[in-house]
């Protein structure tokens, strides 16, 4: 028989307590390398679409919160086209749709601000309901942890998201949504562990 | 931000959780508290995986990939070494245009970081993080000094190996990594409960970089060589997907 010549992906490691030198010197207070962090902000003056603020805390399974967590988020815009390589087309230029997010140093709450995404197609064609994709990494975490937040008062939406129907425990889908807070404001919270662990795909 | 070409578009190929470490590793500690305990729910790729950022050569500065040099413009202290290698795909393709964001202790074991407080001292001349994007061919090299290992707080007397830590960015947000790179021939890997976190002896070899010293330049610096590869995408005309999704 052949052999099949695949390589292998890059075994994953953690992104240890130190992360912040590599992806956000300048937030961490280590000017002077680079004229600015990456991944500031999705978002550019004049994005179109609905103005969002989301706030939460990581929280592990001890219940405490994790000051040393980092995580990115990507997203479509208000149409649901993706910037960059989208195949069906070129998104909103104001939009770059993916920001890095530090949980604060003391008290371990981070901040996100942005425009809420369109919804977009699954590979069959359903559309997806409005999503941030996430990425989490922190000391402990062996291989950054997949997951999506979606939109608690995107009812409908959510309804019909081919993604969320895949979550065979119910109860389990509400550790997804935002939870809105006042106009364009939701809270968030990852939950490592626990009662309310988050979901967390294997994509 | 730029348009990439097709090659950087198609479903992904599966990640081999058994090649990764697993979340829940008690040897090393932190990951007791901080891994998920429910099986994760299954989901091939999707738009949302298949695409990500372009990020694009102007961002990158003449210094960024020079750690010796990068922080102040005086040489930081420390053994001179050259981390170069190619990023690749699982189909064995060089990947252009991935972006590669390196951090590391100084030569002493100490990292420039509020949280870090250990007695080696830091070099005033060394930051620590160095970022390049990889060429047409998936190349990609650093100037940087040889890290110290040091010790931290797992087990009683348990010391990190001598590492680099690497970001790789491709073209799918599904294809995000981190890794650490060791270094050929140090004492302290097979030690590590974070090494050791990776289960199979062929996946912590692939962190390995071997000395190299066909890239090494003589009376100036030694090199070391680390392939990274991504997750690689499907590229078939079977596929079950709608025209132009």
């Amino acid at each position: 028989m052949q052999r099949l010549d695949y390589l292998k992906e890059t075994p994953s490691q953690t992104a240890g307590p130190y992360v912040h030198i590599g992806l956000t010197p300048n937030a961490l207070g280590n000017p002077g390398i680079y004229p600015q962090d990456l991944g500031r902000s999705p978002i550019r003056e004049g994005a179109r679409g609905q103005r969002i603020t989301i706030t939460g805390r990581v929280i592990d399974g001890a219940g405490m919160v994790l000051r040393d967590a980092l995580f990115e988020s990507w997203q479509a815009d208000a149409e649901g086209i993706y910037p960059g390589n989208d195949p069906r087309g070129a998104a909103d230029p104001a939009v770059t749709g993916w920001a890095r997010v530090a949980a604060d140093f003391d008290t371990g709450i981070w901040r996100l601000d942005s425009i809420k995404p369109g919804r977009v197609p699954f590979p069959d064609g359903r559309l997806m309901a409005p999503h941030l994709n996430i990425w989490l990494v922190a000391r402990g975490i062996n291989l950054g942890l997949q997951t999506r937040i979606y939109f608690e008062d995107e009812e409908q939406a959510n309804a019909e998201c081919p993604v969320l129907a895949r979550i065979e425990h119910k109860a389990r889908i509400r550790t997804l949504m935002a939870r809105p807070t006042g106009p364009g404001t939701y809270v968030f919270d990852f939950r490592l562990q626990g009662e309310d662990e988050t979901v967390f795909f294997d994509v | 931000m730029t348009l990439r070409n097709a090659i950087d578009r198609g479903p992904l190929f599966f990640r081999d959780r058994d090649w990764h470490p697993p979340a829940y590793t008690p040897g090393y500690k932190t990951s007791m508290t901080r891994a998920p305990h429910r099986a994760l729910v299954a989901l091939g790729s999707t738009l949302s995986e298949e695409t990500g950022p372009a990020f694009g050569h102007d961002m990158i500065g003449a210094l960024d990939n020079n750690l010796v040099m990068n922080f102040t413009g005086q040489p930081a202290i420390g053994e001179r070494i050259i981390m170069h290698g190619r990023v690749l795909d699982e189909n064995g393709r060089g990947v252009p245009g991935v972006l590669l964001e390196i951090w590391q202790a100084n030569a002493g074991g100490r990292y420039r970081h509020k949280t870090d407080g250990y007695l080696a001292p830091l070099d005033p001349n060394f930051g620590g993080c160095g970022r390049t994007l990889t060429g047409p061919d998936g190349g990609y090299e650093f100037l940087t000094i040889r890290p110290g290992a040091y010790p931290w707080p797992n087990h009683v007397n348990s010391w990190r190996p001598m590492h680099i830590h690497v970001s790789v960015f491709g073209s799918g947000f599904g294809q995000r990594l981190i890794t650490q790179m060791y270094f050929e021939g140090d004492p302290l890997i097979a030690k590590c409960p974070i090494v050791n976190t990776i289960g199979q002896e062929r996946a912590i070899q692939a962190l390995v970089a071997p000395l190299d010293m066909n890239r090494a330049i003589p009376m100036d610096c030694l090199a070391y060589k680390f392939d990274i590869v991504l997750r690689g995408r499907r590229q078939s005309f079977f596929e079950n997907r709608k025209e132009g999704m």
